[in-house]
Parts: C-alpha cells; sequence; structure tokens
C-alpha cells in the first residue's frame, strides 16, 4: 500500500479551527500557540481550517491567534457539524493543498470525524497527544500521548506517510495572546461537489443543564466516592463545589449506586480531566479512577483510610471523616 | 465442600451469583430501607432464566429432564439470599404460588398460566394463611360457592407474600365446610378479577423488599374452570403438598442468609484491628466463625440432599423437608446474630450488612410453618414410622 | 437487520495492581476482560434485534484466547461470535485495524455496525469512524440514545461537550455507543448453555478478502517510537493533621491559597 511519497510535497501545519454555532472551541487557540511554536524549527506557515455556515467574519481571530493562512469553507450544508460533510472537505482540501502536518482538538468533534479524513488520505493518525516533539532530520512529528488512561505515555511517529495527523488534549497547551495586528491570508478554496454529499443529517441541538457543569472544562473538580454512602451525602460536595467555583465529580462507585449521574463521572469508563486543583473526597484511588484524574494540577484526598491509594497521587492529604472535614473546608472557603 | 454439582447446576449458581452481585447487593440497603418491592430486579431475573427453573420444559420452564427442579431452584435461592434474603424471595414466593398448580392443575390450566410465570412475566403468589388459620389450615373461614359456572369467593386472606404484585394467586377456600380439611378447594385467581383486592402493605421487620398484604375477596366471581384439578376437596392435598414442595425453598433462603452472613464476618475480622492486631487472630472469634461455618455446611447439606431427594421423584419427604427448614432456619437465625456480634457495634448499625440479615433471618423460623410446628411435623412422623416397624 | 457489533479484548483494569515502589502499573496482575465500553455496544445491538428482528454477529480481532469473551456474548444472546485472527494482523495500528474490520464486516453483512466509544487500553476512539470510512458509510459517535429506528433510517442522541446533537441517519450506518446508553444484561441461563457449546468460527484474513498490503506492523502509518510507564510522584502527599476537621481544613485552605489556586 505504501507507495513512494515523496514527502517533500507535504509542508505547513493545519489547524482544524473547531467552532460550534459561530463560537470557537478553546482548543483551536491552543493548537495555533503550539503550531507556531512547532513552525519555527520546521520553516513554515500555520494555517487554519474554518468550517461551517457564515463564518468567515472569524477568520480575523485566527490570524490574530496565530494563523499565517486561514482556508475558509462557507457553506449552508456546514451549519451544524456533520462527520461525513466535515471530513470530506478537510480530506479534500488536505489532497489540494498537501499540508506536512494536521492537528485537531482531541474533542468530541475531532475525534469523531478526523479518523474518517485519515482513511481518506490514506496517513495515520495519533489520538488525544498532550505533547510533541520533532525529530528535524526525517521532519517527523513525535506525537506524545498517554495510553491506559494515562498509566503508559507512548511516542508515535508516522515516518512513510503524509499528512502527520493528531488529535490533541486541551487545556495542555497555551495560546499565543491574540495580535489583531498580525497579517495573514484568507483564503477560500474551492470543494468538488460530491464532498457535500451526506447520509446523515443533524436535526437540533438540545443544551444540557449539565453543561453548565462540564467536567472535562472545569479548573476545579470536587469528587465524591463510594464514601460518601448516599446520594443525598452529595449535596456536601455540591457545596463545596459551588464555594470554591468547581464543579462536581464522582468515581464510578458513587455513579454506579445511582448516587450522581454518569455524566459527573471522572476515571477510565467516564471522562478524563486534568483540571487545576482536584479533590477527592471519600475516593480510595482505584486505579481506573486514578487514570481519568492523575494529571490534574493539585491533588487534594480526604478519607478515612489511611492506606488509600489516592493518596499516592495526591500533593496533600486529609485522614478522616469527610463528613466533617468537607463542610468544615466549605466554611472556611466561604469566609474567605 | 464439593456437592458434586452438574455443569447445568454450576450455571445455575454462576448466573445468580453474577445478577446478586452485580444487580441485587448495589441496591439491597435501598430497597431494605424503603420497603419497595424490587421490580427491576425481577426483570433481571426473569431476562437471566431463573424465574422458570422448577417448571417443566414443556410449559416454558427449565426443569432438568425428568426432575422437579428443585435442586435448580434452591441453589438460585441459596445464592439470591447471601446477598438479599429479601428480594430473593420474590422469586421463591412466585414458586410457592405456583406448586399447587404443578402439584394438582389439569394440563390445560397449566398451559394457560405456567409458560408467562416461568419467563416471568407474570408472578404468582400463595393464599392459604388467614388471621385465625395459619398452620390450623382446618379452622379456615374464606368460602366458595358454586354458582352456575362459577365459584362465589368470600373471605380474606392475610400474610400473602407478593400479595398485589403477583397476577396469578392460588387460593385456598372452603368448598364445603361441613367436610373439614377434606371440604377445602383450591382456585386460580387472577389479579383484577371483579371483587378481589388487597388490603394494606404490611411493615415489617425483615425481608422489607418483599411485599405482603391481605388478599381480600368480597362476592368475588372466579370461572369454575379455575378449580385446581378441576375438582372440588382436594386442597387439604395440594396445601400439603405445596409447602413439603417449598420449605426446601425456604430452607435455602434461609441457608443464604446464613451464608452470606458468615461470609461478611470473616471478611470483617481480616479486616478489623484491636489491640494492634486483626480480630481473626482472637481464639474468640476463630472458634465463632468455626462454629458458624460447620452449621452453614451441614445446613447445605441437609437442604441439597432434601431437594435431590423431591427431584429424583420420592413419593414421602415430608419429615425431610421439615428438617432441612427447621435446620437451615436454626442456622440462620444464630449465624447473623453471631455475625451481628463480630461486627460489635458496628453490626448494629444499618450502614453494615449483617443488621438487615440478622432482621431478615427472623422469618425464616416463621413462616410456612414455626420451627415448632416443624418439630411437631418430624416427630409425628418419627413415632409414626417407629409404630409402623412393629 | 444485519447488526455488527466490534469488540476488543483489553486488560482488566479494575483488579489492576500498582506497584508501589514505582507508582505503575503491574500489568501482568490483570486478566482480560471484553472492553467495558463494548459491553454497552452489544447490549445495544440486542436490544435493536428485539425491536427490529434479524441477527446481531459480535466480531473481534485478536488472539485465540479472546475466544472466551466471545462466549460471553453468546451467553447474553448473540447469534455468531467470531474471531477475526491472522498473524498477518499483528501489530495493527488503527488505520490497518479498520481495514481488517471493514472487510469482516462486509463478509457477515451488515445494516447497523456498533461499536464502544473506545477502548480503554487504546483510547483512541478512532476504529468506529475509520470503518465506517473504509465502508463508505456514516458514523455517528457518542450516541447515548437510539431515539427511532426502521429499516431505512436511524436517529440517535450524540454527547457533544456541550450538550447533544440530535442527528438522522439513512442506514447502514456505523455508531459509537457511550455508557449512557443502557445499561447491559447479564449472561442469561440460556446463554450461557449455548455458551458452553458454541466453538466461535476464526476467520483469517484471506477468508475475508484483505489485502496483506493493508495490515500488520509494516503497512501501518503510525509507529510506535517508544512507550514508557508514566512516572507518579508516589506518596508525596503531604499529610495534613490538626485537632480538628476545622482546624484542618484551615490548613488546607491556606495551602491552596498559598499556591494561587483559591483566591
Amino acid at each position: 500500500m505504501a507507495d513512494t511519497l515523496n514527502k517533500d510535497e507535504y509542508r505547513g501545519i493545519w489547524v482544524f479551527a473547531e467552532q460550534r454555532r459561530g463560537q470557537f472551541h478553546n482548543v483551536t487557540f491552543e493548537l495555533l500557540g503550539k503550531a507556531r511554536e512547532l513552525a519555527e524549527p520546521l520553516k513554515c506557515e500555520v494555517s487554519a481550517v474554518l468550517v461551517g455556515n457564515g463564518i468567515e467574519a472569524k477568520a480575523p481571530e485566527l490570524i490574530a491567534a496565530g494563523a499565517d493562512r486561514v482556508y475558509v469553507v462557507d457553506n449552508p450544508k456546514l451549519e451544524h457539524f456533520n462527520d461525513e460533510l466535515y471530513a470530506n472537505v478537510v480530506a479534500d482540501l488536505a489532497k489540494q493543498f498537501k499540508p506536512e502536518i494536521i492537528l485537531a482538538g482531541a474533542t468530541a468533534v475531532g475525534r469523531a470525524f478526523l479518523p474518517r479524513v485519515s482513511i481518506q488520505v490514506n496517513a495515520g493518525l495519533t489520538a488525544d497527544c498532550t505533547a510533541f516533539e520533532l525529530d528535524m532530520e526525517q521532519r517527523n512529528l513525535l506525537q506524545i500521548r498517554p495510553a491506559f488512561g494515562g498509566s503508559l505515555m507512548a511516542k508515535i511517529m508516522t515516518p512513510e506517510r503524509r499528512p502527520q495527523m493528531s488529535t490533541v488534549r486541551y487545556k495542555v497547551f497555551k495560546a499565543i495572546p491574540a495580535d489583531a495586528s498580525r497579517k495573514g491570508e484568507i483564503v477560500k478554496p474551492s470543494i468538488k461537489a460530491d464532498c457535500f454529499n451526506a447520509r446523515s443529517e443533524f436535526l437540533e441541538f438540545i443544551q444540557e443543564v449539565e453543561a453548565t457543569i462540564n467536567i472535562a472544562e472545569a479548573d476545579v473538580i470536587v469528587s465524591g466516592g463510594r464514601g460518601m454512602g448516599s446520594g443525598d451525602n452529595f449535596k456536601l460536595i455540591s457545596d463545596l463545589a459551588r464555594a470554591i467555583g468547581g464543579a462536581v465529580g464522582a468515581s464510578r462507585a458513587a455513579v454506579d449506586s445511582g448516587w450522581i449521574k454518569y455524566s459527573h463521572q471522572v476515571g477510565q469508563t467516564g471522562k478524563t480531566v486534568s483540571p487545576k486543583l482536584y479533590i477527592a473526597c471519600g475516593i480510595s484511588g482505584a486505579v481506573q479512577h486514578l487514570a481519568g484524574m492523575q494529571s490534574s494540577d493539585t491533588i487534594v484526598a480526604i478519607n478515612k483510610d489511611p492506606e488509600a491509594p489516592i493518596f499516592g497521587v495526591a500533593k496533600y492529604g486529609i485522614v478522616g471523616d469527610l463528613f466533617q472535614i468537607v463542610p468544615a473546608l466549605t466554611e472556611r472557603i466561604k469566609k474567605g | 465442600m464439593n456437592y458434586f454439582l452438574s455443569e447445568e447446576e454450576e450455571m445455575i449458581v454462576e448466573t445468580s451469583r453474577e445478577l446478586a452481585l452485580k444487580k441485587i447487593k448495589p441496591v439491597r440497603e435501598h430497597y431494605d430501607a424503603e420497603g419497595i418491592f424490587p421490580w427491576d430486579i425481577v426483570k433481571e431475573m426473569s431476562d437471566a432464566g431463573l424465574m422458570g427453573l422448577y417448571i417443566p420444559q414443556e410449559y416454558g420452564g427449565m426443569a432438568p429432564e425428568g426432575k422437579r427442579g428443585i435442586m435448580s431452584m434452591v441453589l438460585c435461592v441459596e445464592e439470591l439470599s447471601k446477598i438479599c434474603g429479601g428480594i430473593s424471595l420474590a422469586m421463591a414466593a412466585s414458586a410457592l404460588g405456583t406448586f399447587p398448580m404443578l402439584i394438582g392443575g389439569t394440563d390445560a390450566q397449566k398451559k394457560k398460566y405456567l409458560p408467562d410465570i416461568a419467563s416471568g412475566k407474570k408472578l404468582a403468589a400463595f393464599g392459604l394463611t388467614e388471621a385465625n388459620a395459619g398452620s390450623d389450615a382446618g379452622s379456615m373461614r374464606t368460602t366458595a360457592v358454586k354458582k352456575g359456572d362459577k365459584y362465589i369467593l368470600n373471605g380474606t386472606k392475610q400474610w400473602i407474600t407478593n400479595g398485589s404484585m403477583a397476577e396469578t394467586y392460588t387460593v385456598f377456600a372452603m368448598t364445603d365446610k361441613s367436610k373439614g380439611t377434606r371440604g377445602c378447594s383450591c382456585f386460580i385467581v387472577e389479579k383484577g378479577t371483579p371483587g378481589f383486592s388487597f388490603g394494606k402493605k404490611e411493615n415489617k421487620m425483615g425481608i422489607r423488599a418483599s411485599a405482603t398484604t391481605e388478599l381480600i375477596f368480597q362476592d368475588c366471581e372466579v370461572p369454575a374452570e379455575n378449580l385446581m384439578g378441576g375438582k372440588e376437596g382436594l386442597g387439604f392435598i395440594h396445601a400439603v403438598g405445596t409447602l413439603n414442595m417449598s420449605r426446601p425453598g425456604v430452607a435455602s433462603q434461609a441457608l443464604g442468609i446464613a451464608a452470606g452472613a458468615l461470609d461478611e464476618a470473616v471478611a470483617y475480622t481480616r479486616q478489623r484491628e484491636q489491640f494492634g492486631t486483626k480480630i481473626s487472630s482472637f481464639q474468640a472469634v476463630q472458634h465463632m466463625l468455626a462454629n458458624m461455618a460447620v452449621e452453614v455446611e451441614a445446613a447445605r447439606g441437609l437442604v441439597y440432599n432434601v431437594a435431590r431427594m423431591v427431584d429424583a421423584g420420592a413419593a414421602d419427604f415430608a419429615k425431610e423437608s421439615a428438617m432441612a427448614k427447621y435446620y437451615a432456619s436454626e442456622v440462620a437465625m444464630r449465624t447473623t446474630t453471631n455475625a451481628v456480634q463480630i461486627f460489635g457495634g458496628y453490626g448494629y448499625m444499618k450502614e453494615y450488612p449483617v443488621e438487615k440479615m440478622m432482621r431478615d433471618a427472623k422469618i425464616t423460623q416463621i413462616y410456612e410453618g414455626t420451627s415448632q410446628i416443624q418439630l411437631n411435623e418430624i416427630a409425628a412422623k418419627l413415632i409414626k414410622e417407629s409404630a409402623k416397624k412393629k | 437487520m444485519k447488526i455488527v457489533v466490534c469488540i476488543k479484548q483489553v486488560p482488566d483494569t479494575t483488579n489492576i495492581k500498582i506497584d508501589p515502589e514505582t507508582g505503575t502499573l503491574k500489568r501482568e496482575s490483570a486478566g482480560t476482560v471484553m472492553n467495558p465500553f463494548d459491553m454497552y455496544a452489544v447490549e445495544e445491538g440486542l436490544r435493536i434485534k428485539e425491536k427490529m428482528g434479524g441477527t446481531v454477529t459480535v466480531i473481534t480481532m485478536g488472539p485465540a484466547m479472546a475466544k472466551e469473551m466471545l462466549k460471553s456474548t453468546i451467553g447474553m444472546g448473540v447469534d455468531e461470535a467470531v474471531l477475526l485472527s491472522d498473524r498477518l494482523l499483528a501489530g495493527s495500528d488503527t488505520w490497518a485495524t479498520s481495514y481488517a474490520l471493514a472487510k469482516a464486516c462486509e463478509k457477515a453483512g451488515y445494516d447497523i455496525i456498533l461499536f464502544g466509544k473506545q477502548a480503554v487500553d487504546g483510547d483512541t476512539a478512532q476504529v468506529g469512524p475509520s470503518t465506517a470510512q473504509y465502508l463508505n458509510i456514516p458514523s455517528l459517535t457518542w450516541v447515548k440514545k437510539v431515539r427511532e429506528i426502521s429499516d431505512r433510517d436511524i436517529t440517535v442522541e450524540r454527547m457533544m461537550e456541550d450538550g447533544v446533537d440530535v442527528v438522522k441517519s439513512s442506514l447502514p450506518v456505523a455508531l459509537t455507543v457511550v455508557k449512557e446508553i443502557n445499561e447491559p444484561r447479564l449472561e442469561s441461563l440460556k446463554g450461557k448453555m449455548r455458551a458452553k457449546k458454541y466453538d466461535p468460527p476464526i476467520w483469517t484474513l484471506a477468508d475475508i478478502n484483505g489485502d496483506p498490503n493493508m495490515v500488520g506492523v509494516k503497512n501501518s502509518p503510525t509507529r510506535v517510537a517508544k512507550s514508557w510507564n508514566a512516572v507518579r510522584e508516589a506518596g508525596k502527599a503531604e499529610m495534613i493533621d490538626g485537632p480538628d476537621a476545622a482546624a484542618k481544613a484551615d490548613v488546607l485552605f491556606s495551602r491552596l491559597k498559598g499556591l494561587g489556586i483559591i483566591k
């Protein structure tokens, strides 16, 4: 399959500019920041790919954030995310312009359509990367990613195919400050008509109340586990979360016991989170939970069992009765 | 102990254990505290194929070829009861309500009712006990009077397990009071029959996930075709036969509760520290555990053997089934009480499962014939057997 | 309706132990299980069958030891469970694995193909959409509910970060499902009895008419250059003590404030 491919034909770093209802996902800016950094040794340009309907006016924001060029594909059929159409369009662009690297956020959108692109352009795709290195000799992007829920790290490369494609975890890289004076080019390439044929169609979007506590994006998460004892006791967790301005998380044990909804679950079979502060209350720290939160900046563990594995990943630990400590902490924070 | 279970029996144990651990354990405390009937678990038991273990395959059940399936039922009830003796009862009580049909029903009656019970689509319940007629079934007051092609039922049944939850009831009533127990007949009464209603749900000490209500019959018209076996006066025979057959079931419920408490107690002693060491290292505790284990195993041996005896087609097993029920229920009470003792103060708290196990165990010494009635039965048979020898 | 469910065998992380010295996973301590998310895919396949009729075929790609996992799906009630196994497939990345699964789905025949949202060992979530692309059918990821289904189309709810997208697609289609979609059933007694006697058919690359140049480590676009255990600074927690809960809370508060986490 791997026909000899002239890798030198492929130049430039692309960032997929993810937007939902006209709002950019923050990861877009983080990726532009990282792309600029990678572009320096590679001596290449950074382009953003903006796909949607009536979104051309958003292109300058991407230039301000670091793009040298923005490919805009504006089409009523792209109003809402559609796996087939987004994949077809990005694959068509990649075939036309041959970028060396394509980065997209490891979001619900990015992880849904980029795999389809990788098949269409016959290239490899690495999921959920958290760091990059460069092998300048071969111009290979070394994509570093956690596997096994974060307990195993792997360095992946795509030595013989181009483009090199990654979805990238958010809140890992830093955006560069927006600079409205930056200059860049806005390009509106033509896309093959049959790229707009889809067999699936978007019907509606339902804003979830739960979205206000989207744990994947929260800076602070207060989580409760088996030690909470009941669903009613989760009020202690939400009280603390509210006082501290954070979201409510939970371990699988708490979710499986029906004390709290699955959307709150942190861990291998729930969400992977990396907030600035993670407070684990009554969570022993099974591997499946640790996998989902151990990359948090600061971890606080409150547990009655001094031997609980959670203390192994914590920066601060309190051994004791969470039913006393959690309310006391809530009070203390309220006092300021 | 190795009981040399067949491959099929091993699968019953495995299926039941998995269901108990994955589905019942997380919710048993909730159902006990709230006293709610566990419909979602009943659905799980049905989907797993456990509701028809004792029903012949020709009627949609899974009883092994040529056997009554009592051993299958016993293994299942034991495993479920290790985790919750209240929830397991939904299945065991349905069996109790079905036995009169298995014993005395016509082929048409079996064909009509058994498949839905076997699939778990419908639960059954057994309506014998009255306020003034418990073990003394002869003083039953509920009556059934034939009128055309119907029987008119009047009276009230008390403490009926699965009451109001079941769709199919096997109800005992006097068709001819002058004949005493020979004037008793059994009827199949469907929920929703006009004149058939339920009393309040009882607030019980234990087995709180199980529904216990009165069955009230006020000029309730039951089609004559629902007379069990199509013949009047067989009710007492059906009732006695049912109780003999169901006693291994109650015994296995008691056995399960005891075994579950033993498991909890052993695990706890290996975790709890006092005086700087695990309490499992104390001889006083070790002897308690050892005694509990011996009794549980002895109960298991007795229960399994009686179940196999019934399955093998024994004609008379009244004494043996009374022995199994008596012994297992006494062991359940002692074992759970000792388990609470081993847990100490924690054992008295509702946060720990042994408190509930002790409450659940008590009923096994009472219902389907108290321990004292079982002893009467055993003694009566002993004396009769001795008299026969001469 | 022909329903295919693609599942994967993964190390059992619920029982995995951590090496207290190094803070790394003792992977030899874990057995293997069906990828937890795949259980939901199997369940959903069975539910669709109950509604629409048809057959459910499970396919896994892996070594012979995956047969036990396949048998457990028979216990749950699937009709057939196939092992796709060939030395030529060893070391395939998601690009190559998807190719092989797509060919296997072609052999099995399909109206709906179900996947768990991702496997917990690789965590890539790429095989579902990639397989769909090879087959040139739509893929709907992160499905939390099947709203409607007919012989021609399906309407689903997808869990996005900000809420739920409701999407309709014609059949055939590939879905990847999240945990919220259902509660997987246990193996039934009848199912277990069938599973006991069931010997999963084995398909080789030749059986699925697969191109050897599309699979295996050699033909996979991505290469693992290096892998290592993530080092965790184990056992370095500062244990906060105090005479009572309020005192402990006070110390923690000042620590967090010192780090600038709490304003």
